[in-house]
């Protein structure tokens, strides 16, 4: 049995201990914002919070997070998601929009670490998020626009 | 967020909408079957309870007494914006408030909801807005008519005093003032105008501006439902054991082990494989990999890309050529005293699409007997149809709920559902008594073929003693995605129909057959015509002493449209009095495809790698009348960095006896935000019939960016991607 907490409530999973949180938190939280995009931590399409840092929950087995918490899409909150929420509105940043569930979970953590990141930084903290349709200009401008209103 | 207890909801209907409020802002779009949704918010539900009471004025158009208009959508959106983009056509004519617009997708229908591009339904060659352009227009057209009559009837004034603006009708001298919603039971009795009158493009006030998408929200903060996010109560998940040699058959398999994995359920051979069905789909998983299938290798393709490659090299000048384009006399011309010719062979690879979204569908008996499909239906009717074959239901009782997808690129659209075929097997083996998702993981998807044909290209061309290119001579060597014996327009489209003035110019075309599945992949035949005539032109204007603008606009009819955008282009990058930074090249390309016009400069230099480093990407776009620039900007950018990520990184090889060789995106790359260059689009105004952006964009990136990596290194590049090396190691 493991105890997490998942978008700020408490939760056990007592299945197969090797099952990745991808898979716990969409088959059995039901909760289908986070999406699986490769399985090898390879694209980010996973990628969720986890005690706060960036994770890619494909390849995190469940086991490894009794005591952990976990942060979907569904819970972000706090300014940065916010920002980033907003300025991905306003430029209209999604295409297919599959991905963005985890350009969005790596780009608030960028923000949380780093209010002000340069285009080299973005990079850094983006590159482990594919984009198929490569919306990779418009994020690099959400995060910038994100930056600047953080500071206003 | 899951949907759960759908099959307790008996939900027949279209089942995906997309809604704004407010100011034109979109809050939400969601996957909202009939009196169900439990736990999901509020705000996502709300366009399912106002549209109950929605009436129907045509096909496309339904209009709820609280003012809604819901647009059905003939076309699927997966990004390219149709959702969009055709709610604003309708809105438009409408002249409704774009704050009362909302979008579901229409039912599988190959008649009503036929792309009038190709009469069926279906979505692909850049052709939603160009097909949809007149016929949702006056759809909308047809509900204002209505509307202005049953206003006119209960006002008792003529219909010509009634004016429209922004979702309010009104007649002036009485004083009347309606919204749409408390005329909607009388304006649905109305007869509908067989010809309704369309509005003069200068009188236009959505069309043409930049418009927020109508998927934006809800792509955003995690509430768009995907074909992933179905869910049922008891449903299975199947993932399908495939071979890993295109044409091998199962032979036998032992499923010992998998059974012992917790959550298996069943194990079942299907044509395409062995499927395992379980609980969860981490179970499948672990289900499949512990299978032990013997597999059937007898008519499987054995040969290597390598192979390929050479067999097809050596049809070149055989009896197989078939003549695409011949004028003057190339033979002479190329053997001529005092002519310069110069030659290339050009290799380009298998690519797969690999859209963030595996395939997959979600299939459900009904208590009577009827079929639901849930998935990303590029094609409705084929996979309407490939499920009534498949699972022996009559195909008016099997519905197809098509869902948003997360991308395609090509790959949904399939001439006899191949994949549905299987997602149909999948379920009918599974006895049909649970819902069945079925899934298809990224090594599936980049190992599962109906990838961009292998093609190899020969160049030759001659220049005379004045400079001018006078002799070109192309033969083009690959599978027809068509299938065709004869010549298939789609092996030599952007070659053939070239626009460049050369006197001596022949196109030949060989139609090569491998068991290999194959399919059309953004941009179709212009992902590697565009690259062999942009590049192969431009070595022949280096060796005639032309510029790459300068030597194009002289070949390209006057008052053309590539003129148009190669000089915009021209101008954004001040190429005409400018040059590039010190260790960077530039590289021009323009190309037409789909009927849409786009000249691209790519600025690069060489890399940390030794590859190309690409800074800067210029891009002028002619696409006639702009409906949404914000959208015809966005699939610019898009199919740059899709075209660049493949001319790259990207290749699918088969290997010894034709084992194929990659498996997911660590040996299947895909451009990174690192990768990415900054990309300028300008939209060339026109008044000229709006055409696609889903896919023009892509073809001119390769060639732009291997034009300037020749000038830089003085290599030309003859075979793709350009960085073979980096495809191991992402």
């Amino acid at each position: 049995m493991v105890s997490f907490t998942l978008n700020g409530e408490d939760r056990q999973f007592d299945g197969d201990p090797d099952t990745p949180l991808l898979w716990v938190i969409r088959d059995a939280e039901k909760l289908t914002g986070t999406k699986y995009g490769c399985g090898i931590a390879q694209c980010g399409a996973c990628t969720v919070h986890v005690d706060g840092m960036t994770r890619r929950s494909c390849v995190t087995p469940i086991s490894s997070l009794d005591g952990s918490t976990v942060t979907t899409i569904e819970g972000i909150e706090g300014p940065e998601a916010q920002a980033v929420q907003a300025a991905w509105t306003e430029i209209d940043v999604p295409q297919c929009g599959y991905c963005q569930s985890g350009q969005i979970m790596s780009a608030v953590s960028l923000l949380q670490m780093n209010p002000k990141p340069s285009d080299e930084d973005i990079d850094g903290a983006m590159a482990g998020n594919i984009c198929r349709c490569a919306t990779y200009q418009r994020i690099r401008q959400a995060i910038h626009n994100a930056a600047d209103s953080m500071e206003g | 967020m899951g949907i759960h207890d759908l099959k307790t909801t008996g939900a027949l209907r279209p089942s995906r909408r997309a809604f704004l409020t407010g100011a034109g802002l979109v809050i939400g779009m969601t996957l909202v079957p009939k009196g169900f949704a439990k736990g999901q918010d509020k705000a996502v539900i709300q366009a399912d309870v106002q549209n109950e009471a929605a009436r129907a004025f045509n096909a496309f158009v339904r209009i709820a007494p609280d003012s809604t208009v819901t647009i059905l959508s003939k076309h699927i959106e997966f990004g390219q914006g149709p959702y969009t983009g055709l709610a604003t056509l309708v809105a438009e004519e409408l002249d409704a408030d774009w704050s009362q617009m909302r979008v579901e997708a229409a039912p599988a229908d190959d008649e009503v909801y036929k792309n009038l591009a190709f009469g069926l339904q279906g979505t692909g060659g850049s052709t939603a807005i160009a097909n949809s352009y007149e016929q949702m227009r006056k759809a909308g057209a047809t509900a204002k008519a209505m509307l202005v009559a049953a206003a006119a009837d209960q006002w008792g004034v003529p219909t010509e005093e009634i004016v429209v603006v922004k979702g309010t009708i009104s007649h002036k001298a009485s004083g009347n003032r309606s919204d749409f919603g408390s005329l909607v039971e009388k304006a649905a009795e109305m007869e509908a105008p067989s010809e309704p009158a369309l509005k003069d493009p200068a009188d236009f006030v959505l069309i043409g501006t930049d418009r927020h998408k109508v998927d934006t929200v809800a792509k955003t903060n995690g509430t768009a439902i995907f074909t992933l996010d179905i869910e049922f109560d008891d449903m299975l998940i199947a993932v399908v054991k495939h071979p890993d040699h295109f044409g091998a058959k199962v032979k036998s398999f032992d499923d010992t082990k998998a059974r012992e994995v917790s959550g298996v359920v069943d194990v079942k051979e299907i044509p395409q494989g062995v499927a395992v069905y379980a609980d969860s789909t981490f179970a499948a998983l672990k289900g499949r990999a512990a299978l032990e299938v013997e597999w059937d290798l007898s008519e499987a393709e054995s040969r290597s890309s390598e192979e390929i490659f050479e067999d097809y090299l050596s049809q070149i000048g055989g009896e197989n050529e078939l003549e695409a384009a011949n004028q003057g006399d190339v033979a002479t011309s190329l053997n001529q005293d005092g002519f310069t010719t110069i030659e290339s062979t050009m290799r380009f690879p298998f690519l797969a699409h690999a859209p963030m979204e595996p395939l997959d569908a979600v299939l459900i008996r009904r208590e009577d007997g009827s079929i639901d499909c849930y998935n990303g239906a590029q094609f409705p009717g084929q996979d309407k149809a490939a499920i009534s074959e498949i699972c022996e239901v009559d195909a008016a009782n099997v519905r197809v709920n098509t869902q948003l997808a997360g991308g395609s690129f090509g790959r949904r659209a399939q001439f006899g559902s191949p994949y549905m075929r299987e997602a149909a097997a999948v379920f009918k083996a599974s006895g049909m008594n649970r819902p069945v998702k079925h899934l298809w993981t990224r090594e599936d998807d980049i190992r599962g073929g109906f990838y961009r044909p292998i093609y190899v290209h020969k160049l030759k061309g001659a220049i005379d003693g004045e400079g001018n290119i006078v002799a070109w001579d192309q033969a083009i060597v690959g599978q027809s995605i068509m299938n065709k014996d004869e010549l298939d327009s789609t092996s030599v489209e952007g070659a053939s129909d070239s626009p460049y003035q050369i006197p001596n110019r022949r196109v030949m075309s060989v139609n090569t057959t491998l068991p290999v599945p194959i399919l059309w992949w953004r941009s179709v035949g212009h992902t590697h015509t565009a690259f062999a005539v942009e590049t192969f032109l431009d070595q022949l204007l280096q060796e005639a002493g032309k510029d790459p603008v300068e030597g194009r606009l002289a070949l390209l009819p006057e008052g053309s449209r590539e003129r148009g955008v190669l000089t915009r282009a021209a101008e954004m990058a001040g190429y005409a009095n400018g040059s590039p930074p010190e260790g960077r090249a530039w590289g021009v390309a323009v190309h037409k495809s789909f009927s849409t016009y786009v000249a691209e400069i790519a600025e690069v230099s060489i890399g940390e790698d030794g590859g190309p480093k690409v800074h800067k990407v210029w891009c002028a776009v002619d696409c006639g009348v702009a409906v949404n620039p914000n959208v015809i900007k966005a699939q610019m950018e898009g199919g740059i960095g899709y075209g660049l990520g493949a001319i790259l990184y990207d290749e699918i090889t088969l290997g010894e006896e034709g084992r194929i060789v990659q498996s997911n995106f660590n040996d299947y790359r895909s451009l990174r935000i690192s990768e990415m260059p900054d990309v300028e689009v300008a939209v060339v105004e026109s008044s000229e019939a709006p055409t696609g952006v889903g896919e023009p964009g892509t073809p001119p990136i390769g060639p732009a960016v291997a034009n300037a990596w020749r000038r830089l290194t003085g290599q030309p590049v003859q075979s793709l991607p350009i960085v073979p090396s980096r495809t191991a190691g992402a």
